[in-house]
């Protein structure tokens, strides 16, 4: 594949946009449909179109196993310690309404905008890993 | 004015019907796999050009006072317009390596 020009430029042209539209849906989940599942699977798609592109290796280079493995969990703890935050903070868990007391409705759009890019980051680093799990030749 | 407007669009619109249409009779007509590529792979795009264009100037002249259905169908025009010969051409380059000859005239249909 080294030496498709026409696959490798419209790939390097459209990444940016696929990025930031992920990251549209993403930060959109709370005031209209998306969200961060669907946010995170579309921003891995952009890698995952540049991995098909330019070959496995080179996805290697812009983003390593490591920080997807690393994200995945960052993620979870995101998710996970805006829940044990509201519950320290006297609600239940999630309990959005506890990061700003004086007024809820803004309290509930950031924990959703917070716990949204939790789910995104870890959706889409499993998203890769899982790719790069199957394209890559089993380590016998 | 509102009259003339929607007849400029319905026009656009019916014309993207038409070529989408006959992209899809093409598509199952034509003899062999790259010919059929061409029908998919143009008549779609340009089908889309033309209904997009259509339904641009239904939502300009319908809400006047916002843009935003406007330059959504403007991307989504323009990322199609990019992408689907992009697709049709990694279609098209995927069956020659694996070497698949293109018709001639007089071979059968296959």
């Amino acid at each position: 594949m080294n030496d498709a020009v026409v696959l490798r430029t419209t790939a390097k042209l459209l990444m940016p946009f696929m990025m930031v539209f992920g990251l549209y849906v993403i930060f959109h989940g709370e005031a209209g449909p998306g969200g961060g599942f669907q946010g995170g699977v579309i921003l891995a798609a952009a890698f995952i179109l540049y991995a098909l592109v330019n070959g496995i290796d080179k996805l290697e280079t812009i983003v390593p196993e490591r920080l997807t493995d690393v994200l995945a969990a960052v993620g979870v703890l995101i998710f996970a310690g805006t829940g044990v935050y509201t519950m320290l903070a006297g609600g239940a868990f999630l309990d959005y309404a506890q990061i700003t007391p004086s007024n809820p409705e803004a309290g509930q759009a950031w924990g959703m905008t917070i716990v949204e890019s939790g789910v995104g980051m870890t959706v889409a680093s499993v998203m890769l890993t899982l790719f790069r799990e199957f394209a890559t030749e089993p380590a016998e | 004015m509102a009259i003339v407007v929607y007849s400029i669009a319905g026009l656009f619109l019916g014309l993207g019907a038409v070529v989408a249409i006959t992209g899809g009779v093409g598509a199952i007509r034509m003899p062999d796999f790259y010919t059929r590529c061409h029908c998919a792979g143009k008549g779609d795009t340009l089908a889309q050009l033309l209904i997009m264009v259509g339904l641009i100037l239904v939502a300009l002249e319908a809400y006047p006072l916002s843009n935003l259905a406007v330059f959504k169908l403007f991307f989504i025009s323009i990322f199609i317009l990019v992408t689907s010969p992009t697709a049709t051409h990694a279609v098209a380059r995927g069956a020659r390596h694996d070497g698949l000859v293109p018709w001639k005239a007089g071979d059968p249909r296959r």
